[in-house]
């Protein structure tokens, strides 16, 4: 039982960060009829939002403490980062501890600028074109941001700490009324899950009880009509990208804990958030949240130690396996659309 | 000739020259001048110019005539490439039943996955061929570590049983060779100063490169080829007519695959090693690179392709800083640091940065590739020439 309720766990955590990036495929997709292959690249930048704003937040100046000597004797130097300067010692060094969740508003108006940008600059090109051509434009991009990446910041993984009130585990057995001990969880994958959680409350929210959520619909539903209607819906999806963008990006930042960001971790994300949007059904914002769970469930219970043994490698190929079943018996998808990418 | 058209004849031929002539057109820079470095005509990079050539040419049997994109390409050059080694490790280190192998057993792959992603088309076809190929090489770098070799890859060992070639009391890992003819054996001609490589290997791969783009062309030229553009143009029409279009598909799917295997065969055959991220979808948006830059449904295309990106990798990469500074020591100080800090991110290890430009502007003005671009080029002289012909009488 503890196991079960360990893997469930262990799987929400991975889970969430699928469903987050395939929700912003769907997204895209279901307004734009665009797939982006450099959605991955996005999750990436997200997470090097957070890598920038805590090296911006670390920016110091040297400055002589008399009261410290070095081995030698002399005054030694202390770096001092300029935020302890502004708000003090103790908030100083707090800021720098919270960077990573800090991050998350750095974040969402840069990833809204890069996805607009995006959106007007290149995509928007593209609407016309076949799929493949979207396919391979957008695969292009992602080489290109993901070697910006990789020239400004190197290529090694680049460790960002959580803050320090949410490193270490905590135990969840007790917290449920089990024995102690038997389930340890680390705190910060409980905080994703939560942000990721309140995250796609928040687009689905918008989607369904803003003005603005209503005309996408219905933009999405016959893009047509609601142009003869007088309204610029093209702009309104130009939002919508740059929305898909920032969620993508939040993945990203909330991701860096968990997962030290180097360049190609945008890669490793889309393949598998592609599989995720294909099972849970193109266009379908639910299935792609329903799809990205339950994936990362099955993935956490292949890597049982009692599974392997059973079935050796299944952990590596169970989220392709799981696609292909589905593809072959549901063509639509687990919560697929009728008349969506239908062919 | 061969039951081509003319215009496809001379194509062929032109090829063959080319193929025939690269040791020497390939090192156009003297040995010891600056500019050497921009030679490729050394043995490694030519070799794998012709092979990439036939995985290229391969992957726009399906992706020009078809249009089915696939995205797990690699999963089957993996399966030729393993398929080789073993033949060298168990059979003999002639090269030839190693390449047939592994053109038979990425065929036979190629059945297996080619039968169940074509139930699919489009956008799913792709997913459905980057998971198979994503399982496969998931799977080779672990579970299948004993026939695969894992992480470290699948090489030809001392001990080997090669049934037919006897025992081995040399001492020394065989190389693999033709009938005696090994592939690492070149003869050097040094012709004042300029050292040419005509390597073995080279020829072999480039003589089979030679039959795969002629079988190529009789693809496309054939009513075969003219079904398959069929289902590119409407797939639901011809359906309609009553033709199930499954078995051309799946044909065409299983041709491509050995092509790749092929590649994978004659790869091995150069240098006796496998690894699983040779299945990596890396390596298959590779060719599909490759095929894009070159130019999609073209029979020349993705050779080019596959030349220039090779080309571009050996020896853009090779690129450092104080190379560059020496190029541009004739500017200005100031203006030559300037110079060298715009080109720096885009060569040496940039040079993916380049690539990354060079595809998406390519798909964005040209999205029929180098070809498309060439007869752009000539298509404008002509013009010029037309336009002064009209000219003329109105004088």
């Amino acid at each position: 039982m503890d196991q079960i309720i360990l893997q469930i766990l262990n799987g929400l955590d991975k889970g969430s960060a699928y469903a987050l990036i395939a929700l912003g495929l769907t997204l895209i997709f279901g307004t734009l009829g665009v797939v982006n292959f450099a959605h991955g690249a996005l999750f990436m930048l997200g997470a090097f939002c957070a890598v920038t704003l805590s090296r911006i937040l670390t920016i110091s100046h040297t400055v002589i403490d008399e009261t410290k000597k070095d081995f030698l004797g002399n005054p030694l130097k202390v770096e001092v980062p300029y935020v302890n300067d502004w708000f003090g010692e103790a908030t100083g060094q707090a800021i720098i501890d919270w960077s990573v969740p800090l991050s998350i508003l750095f974040a969402i108006p840069v990833m809204i600028a890069i996805g607009v940008i995006m959106e007007r600059g290149l995509i928007k090109h593209f609407y016309k074109r076949p799929h493949a051509d979207q396919i391979l434009v957008t695969f292009g991009l992602a080489i290109v941001l993901q070697e910006i990446v990789k020239y400004y910041y190197g290529a090694n993984q680049i460790p960002t700490p959580a803050p320090e009130a949410f490193i270490g585990s905590f135990d969840f057995g007790a917290l449920i009324g089990m024995d102690p001990g038997s389930i340890i969880y680390p705190y910060w994958r409980i905080v994703y899950f939560c942000f990721a959680m309140v995250l796609i409350g928040a687009v689905f929210a918008f989607l369904q009880f803003t003005t603005f959520g209503m005309v996408v619909r219905a933009g999405m539903a016959d893009r047509e009509t609601v142009g003869l209607l007088g309204i610029n819906i093209d702009r309104r999806f130009t939002v919508m990208f740059g929305i898909a963008a920032a969620v993508a990006g939040l993945a990203g930042v909330m991701y860096t804990p968990i997962n030290p960001p180097n360049y190609h971790m945008g890669m490793d994300f889309l393949v598998i958030s592609f599989v995720v949007v294909v099972v849970g059904g193109m266009g379908s914002l639910p299935g792609a949240i329903l799809a990205g769970l339950v994936l990362g469930i099955l993935e956490s219970f292949a890597s049982m130690r009692q599974v392997i043994e059973v079935l050796p490698g299944i952990n590596q190929v169970v989220i392709y396996l799981a696609a292909i079943i589905i593809l072959l018996t549901r063509p639509r998808g687990l919560m697929g659309r009728k008349g969506v990418m239908e062919d | 000739m061969l039951g081509l058209s003319k215009k496809d004849t001379s194509l062929l031929i032109a090829v063959a020259v080319l193929v025939a002539l690269a040791p020497v057109l390939l090192n156009p820079f003297p040995e010891n001048s600056a500019l050497a470095q921009f030679n490729a005509g050394y043995p490694d990079l030519m070799q794998r110019f012709v092979i990439f050539g036939i995985f290229a040419i391969g992957f726009n049997i399906l992706f020009g005539l078809t249009g089915y994109l696939s995205f797990g390409h690699a999963a089957f050059l993996g399966a030729g490439s393993y398929a080789g080694v073993w033949m060298l490790k168990l059979l003999t280190i002639n090269v030839i039943p190693a390449i047939l192998i592994s053109t038979v057993v990425a065929g036979l792959f190629a059945i297996l996955i080619g039968y169940i992603s074509l139930r699919r088309s489009g956008i799913y076809f792709s997913i459905l061929t980057l998971a198979f190929a994503q399982m496969s090489f998931a799977l080779a770098a672990s579970v299948l570590t004993p026939i695969t070799g894992g992480e470290t890859g699948l090489q030809t060992a001392l001990n080997d049983p090669r049934i037919l070639d006897g025992v081995n009391d040399s001492g020394n890992i065989p190389a693999p060779n033709l009938f005696g003819l090994e592939m690492g054996d070149s003869l050097q001609v040094n012709v004042a100063g300029w050292l040419w490589t005509f390597n073995a290997g080279y020829y072999v791969a480039g003589i089979i490169m030679l039959i795969a783009f002629y079988v190529a062309i009789r693809i496309f030229r054939s009513p075969f080829g003219i079904m398959l553009r069929a289902i590119k143009s409407n797939q639901q029409r011809l359906n309609y007519t009553g033709l199930n279009t499954r078995p051309y598909m799946l044909a065409c799917f299983v041709i491509s695959g050995m092509y790749a295997g092929l590649a994978g065969g004659l790869m091995v055959a150069m240098d006796p090693l496998a690894g699983a991220e040779r299945m990596q979808w890396t390596a298959s948006g590779e060719v599909v690179l490759m095929t894009i830059l070159g130019g999609v449904g073209t029979l020349i295309g993705p050779v080019l392709g596959a030349g220039l990106i090779k080309y571009f990798e050996n020896i853009f990469s090779k690129i450092n800083s104080n190379l560059l500074h020496k190029w541009f020591s004739f500017l200005p100080d100031g203006l030559e640091d300037f110079v060298v800090t715009i080109i720096y991110p885009f060569i040496g290890k940039g040079w993916h940065l380049t690539l990354g430009l060079m595809f998406m502007g390519v798909i964005i003005f040209l999205p029929g590739g180098l070809v498309e671009l060439g007869q752009r080029i000539s298509r404008s002289f002509s013009k010029n020439k037309n336009d002064a012909a009209e000219q003329k009488p109105a004088e």
